[in-house]
Formats: C-alpha cells, structure tokens, sequence
C-alpha cells in the first residue's frame, strides 16, 4: 500500500447522497481477476453514454473540474462489499474523498486501499461544495499526522478523526495483514482455548 | 451486566483488545465467490502465504454464472475464466467447492444456511454485502471487502472495532398478504438507506419469532441496506429444527452439546442497546420502492412523497427522472414489462412455493417476461420434485438454473434499459439490473401477482 502523509489538491464536487458502490463501479466490470485497470469505469453510467461517448453534464466530464480529491454527500459507498469501488476511485488518481457520511465497509476498503475517507460536519461538506463547485481552483489540504483538512483561501482548518493504528498504517504504508501475521502465537492459543469449538 | 445475544458471540470471538479500540477478531466460517476471491489469492501468492484454515472455508461460483445450459462451458470468455479461476485456486489451496454443475452449488447465501455451514453462535464473513443473511441463526455474520478476504484466508481473523449494538422490535401479527420481505422493505423505508450505520441490529419481537428461517434470512439479508453492518436473530426451536439432519450440521452427540449452547444464545433482560426501535407488525403493509435506493419504499397502495428534506433533493430527483415517475403519484396501474423472482432474498424454496401456490392455474401477462432463479441446485431439484416448475411453466413463468442472474446482472440475464422490473432482489440502485433498468424490489406474492396483472395493483384485492 502506498504511504498517505499529505496532500494539498483542488477538488471534485460530488455533492449527491446515497452514492452506492454500484454507481462507483457498475457489477459488470467486476469480471476482472486483478486489481487493476478499474479507474477507466469509475462511475461508467454516470460519465459515459450507451455508446461510450462522454456524457454532458456529469462531473468528471467537466473540465473545470480536477485534482485528488472527491466531495461526495453523506453515506457514500453504501450498498456493495465490492473493494473494487475503492479501487476504482484510486486508479483514477483520487486519494482523499470528503464526506459527512461513509458506509461501514466502504470506509474500511478506502482504509485498506489507501484511499482516505475524510468525514466532516454536513455543515463544512455544504460549504466546501459551494465553494468548490463555484471556484473550481480553491486548494485543499489534507494533513494526516495532525489530523486536519485546511482551506488556504478561508484562512481556516477542520480538524477530522480516524482511527489511530490505521492512522498509523496509512502514513507508513501498512496493512492489517501485516499486524495480523504478527499475531499467530495469539491465535493459535485462542483456537486452543476454546471451549466450544466448531 | 445483562449481555446481548452480540455481546456474547462477539466477545467469545476477541482474540485480542488493541489498545485504542481494535480487536484481533476470529472468524469460524469463510465462504469465498468467484468475483472477490481472485485478487485476495494472488495477494497469498506474492506474499508466500498459506491459508490458515481451509477447512473453515468453503466456496462457491454464484455471481457470475450463466442460468441456462450450465452443464456447457460458459459462453462468455471473461466469465469463464473468473469462474475457472476460483476453480484453480481452490484446488491448489484446498479449498471445499461447489463449483458449476455441483449439487451443492448455489448462492452462496443460500447455500450456506441449507447444508447446515452456518450455525448459531458463529463469526461468518464473506466478500459479499450479503453475508448478514448467516445472522438468521444467531450468528454475527457481515459482509468484507477483499483485503480482509486476504486477511482471514491468512490469519483466520480480522482487525475490527465493535459497532453499535440496535435492537429492533416487531410485535403482533403481520396481515394477509404481508411477508418478511414487507416487514424488512417497512423497517428500511422507515430509518432510510444509512439509518443503520455503525449498527449491527438485533431483530426480536413475536412478528420475527413467528417467521419460519427463510422469512427470517430475508430480513437479515437486507439489514445492510440501511447501512447495517448485520442482523441477527436469537436462535430459538425453529433455528434448530431447519438445522437438524442437515449434511454439514453436528450429529449424534456433538449436536447434543452444541444445542446446549445454541440455547444460551439470547439478549438478557435489561441488556443493552445504543439503539432500540419498536414496531407494531399490524402497521405493515405490502411494500413496494419507487426509486433508486432500498430505503425509498412505500405501502403498495401508497404515494411516492411529494417532497423531501431540502439536503436529499437532489439525490431525490435524479432518481425520480431515473425511474421515470412524479412526486406525489401513486405506483397503482404501472404497467410492468418484467418480474424476476430470485436472489439471496427470496429464491428459497418458501419463495418459490408461495409463487407457484398463487399462479397455479393462472397466466402471466402476454407483456411480461417473468424469469424465476432458484437459489441453489438444491432450492431447483425440490421444486422439480414437489411439481413446481409445471405449475411455473404453465403459467409462463421460466425456471431457470441457480445463480445471482438479474439480481446484479453480472450475467445474461439484465433487465433492458428503461423497462420496469418488479424483482425479489435487494438493490434497486440506477443500474443494477442492467444499465437503464428500472428496478422495483418486494416480495416474491407481489411479483407473483404483478406479472398476473401485468401492472401494479393493490395486491390485497386479489390475495388467492
Ligand atoms: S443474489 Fe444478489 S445480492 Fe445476493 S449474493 Fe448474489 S449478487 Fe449479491
């Protein structure tokens, strides 16, 4: 997994809720057997026509619109385990998106991939989306280790929680598996251990 | 402290408190699909890993195969070669499968419960959102993304933080024509599509008790569709007699002895729970969604709403021009070009049964195309064998072969873009179905009579 420390980009404005892992990447790219390649069809139905043509109108066909961050609306990733979402969000070079909700196992594939799901007041998300959607080149900056998300031109932070130890493994570029495997001994006296075993 | 029927599985599964929150979490059962399984086995590989457990996983190709001819290869080159590919890994992992043409293949939750894998009391993960469905039988069973595939296939467990504990209670009985597919489609309109996130929810009260296994995996099915990470039901004489007798479930003496501790599995008075909702059963009717998430249902005879809260609005009107319909109208006297009656929800033989009992001696509408997609091969043969595909078939209605098929169209089998679907599934998302589909989800008697009548109607006018 590649180290997130900070990263200071402009934004995409995603600003609907309840946006589902199907939307993000549609079931019938999933017949892939590797991890890579998905960012072409991030959000294929929502960017391109029946006939491949980019659509009108859809965000990431704007080009006013670009950097590494996606500002989507409350409860993005719902729906779909498919880590591919998370995937797909990455390989098309987004390494942050803001939100004032994640589904559960969204969040935790993002954390997994590398991908920071940055959650923020519903308040703070109306107000970067207003902003952002409004003028296209305002920088944001994203500082893990204090743990904050600036807006330069506002002259003002917000500060964002995350779990220390993924907090930990972002930085350094660790995953759980690592952890786990260090783990064995632990394990292993557990199977042992219990009393109703399967 | 009174515990919760959670807290006693979760807490007899912590391996390991991390300080600042994380548990080392230990799973019992595994059970692996050829879609999030490919890239989780080459991650073994280039690190050098064994898998710890195989014997607690099992696997199974369900997302992506073909429901017709599925004795011939699959068609389609890159179907093929994923279902091929978990056919490989699992033979030089050693890895239990129920692969194509196996008389144990199926959905993978429909599998899992019918051959006794899943049990009360256990942990059981899958790469599937679905995996809540496992939580029918008092077990904590929640879907995971694959590098957590990666992670229990290596260590046999998980880093996780405990959620939030919901207790949702419906009491009473559930009225004519009303299903567990209603009460669950009720409870999601009711807290919305991520009212339940951070939870994991506790279905109790004298409506769930009174559902048989398969209504009561049709509601822990759907609990991540309000954004749960499960649902569960405490075990009681009805999780034992489905599980007795079955292939993978304990016998003889061990079955004695586990039953003894099935029966500790159950909130106590005065547990705890961050959340606790109470629902009268006679204020469900049968259901129906609109729109383009699964917490936008309505009473079958109901309106759409007329408006919604200001920071939905958008979301709200995209998927109205989605679906092709207006604020405020009702959904009665829709035409309805097709009816897919499968999926992890409802493609159980109860489903299937309660389909043929209403469409016996009746014919779909000559407009509809009404498709059928058992749950396993088990879910199949004993339909064939109670005379179930005859009555189907005379009615115009096509049984296929196990699979996912249209529930998320991976396959063949999609809904074409722009037709309204009235379907069984779970996920009505823009797409979902096939790109431009229009999906409708409720239970499978409002399928079955859907596809009768051709269009939408008021289903308790024309109960059998
Ligand atoms: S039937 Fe649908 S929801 Fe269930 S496992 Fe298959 S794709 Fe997922």
């Amino acid at each position: 997994m590649d180290k997130f420390q900070t990263l200071r980009s402009t934004a995409v404005p995603l600003p609907l809720e309840n946006i589902d892992t199907d939307q993000i990447i549609p079931a019938r790219f999933l017949k892939s057997t590797t991890r890579e390649g998905f960012g072409a069809n991030l959000f294929a139905d929502w960017r391109y026509a029946s006939n491949g043509e980019p659509k009108h109108g859809f965000v990431l066909n704007d080009t006013r619109y670009h950097g590494q961050i996606l500002l989507a609306g409350h409860n993005f990733g719902c729906g779909s385990s498919r880590e591919h979402a998370a995937w797909a969000l990455y390989d098309a070079g987004f390494k942050v998106v803001i939100s004032s909700e994640f589904a559960d196992i969204f969040r935790g594939n993002a954390l997994n991939t590398g991908l920071l799901p940055l959650q923020v007041s519903a308040e703070v998300l109306q107000r970067l989306v207003a902003r952002v959607t409004h003028y296209p080149n305002t920088q944001l900056e994203v500082d893990l280790p204090t743990q904050t998300l600036s807006v330069p031109v506002w002259n003002e932070s917000f500060a964002f929680d995350i779990d220390l130890y993924k907090k930990e493994c972002l930085i350094n570029g660790y995953d759980d598996i690592d952890y786990l495997l260090s783990q064995q001994s632990a394990i292993t006296t557990y199977e042992e251990a219990r009393t109703w075993s399967i | 402290m009174a515990k919760s029927l959670f807290d006693k599985i979760w807490d007899a599964h912590v391996v390991k408190a991390i300080p600042g929150g994380l548990e080392v979490f230990y799973i019992d059962r595994h059970l692996i699909h050829e879609v999030t399984s490919p890239q989780a086995f080459d991650e073994l590989r280039a690190r050098g890993l064994p898998l710890l457990r195989p014997a607690q996983m099992v696997a199974t190709a369900d997302h992506n195969v073909p429901t017709r001819n599925q004795h011939l290869p699959i068609a389609d080159p890159i179907s093929r070669s994923q279902v091929d590919k978990l056919t490989e890994n699992c033979a030089s992992f050693g890895v239990e499968l129920f692969g194509l043409g196996h008389e144990n293949q199926g959905i993978v939750h429909v599998i899992g419960p019918e051959l006794g894998i899943t049990q009360p009391g256990m942990t059981i993960v899958c790469g599937d959102s679905h995996t809540s469905t496992h939580g029918a039988f008092g077990a904590i069973a929640f879907g995971i993304g694959t590098s957590q595939v990666t992670q229990v296939m290596a260590t046999q467990c998980l880093l996780l933080s405990r959620p939030k504990r919901m207790r949702i209670t419906i009491d009473g009985e559930l009225r004519p024509g009303v299903t567990a597919k209603d009460l669950i489609l009720h409870i999601i309109a009711q807290l919305g599509t991520g009212g339940a996130t951070g939870y994991f929810v506790e279905y109790a009260g004298s409506a769930i008790r009174s559902l048989s296994m398969e209504g009561r995996m049709t509601v822990c099915n759907m609990s991540i569709e309000m954004g749960a990470r499960g649902g569960m039901i405490a075990p009681d004489a009805t999780t034992y007699a489905y599980l007795q007798g079955r292939p993978y479930a304990p016998q003889g003496e061990r079955w004695t002895q586990v039953l003894a501790y099935w029966q500790t599995l159950y909130s106590e008075e005065g547990a705890e729970f961050e959340a606790d909702l109470l629902i009268d059963a006679q204020t469900i009717a049968p259901m129906i969604t609109y729109g383009t998430n699964p917490g936008m249902g309505i009473a079958l005879s109901g309106h759409i709403p007329a408006q919604v809260a200001a920071s939905e609005a958008a979301s709200f009107e995209k998927s109205l021009q989605y679906m092709g319909f207006q604020p405020g109208e009702t959904l009665l006297g829709k035409e309805i070009t097709h009816v897919f009656i499968g999926s992890c929800t409802n493609s159980r033989i109860e489903d299937l049964r309660a389909v043929a009992a209403y469409v016996q001696g009746k014919q779909k509408a000559a407009h509809v195309e009404a498709i059928i997609v058992p749950g396993s091969k088990s879910v199949e043969k004993q339909a064939i064998a109670e005379g179930l595909d005859k009555i189907l078939a005379q009615a115009g209605f096509e049984l296929r072969e196990p699979g996912c098929s249209a529930c998320l169209a991976m396959n063949d089998d999609k809904i074409p873009d722009g037709a309204y679907c009235v379907s069984t599934s779970n996920r009505n998302f823009e797409g979902r179905q096939g790109p431009g589909a229009r999906t409708l989800l409720a239970s499978p008697l409002v399928a079955a009579i859907t596809a009768v009548q051709g269009r939408i109607v008021d289903i308790t006018q024309y109960l059998n």
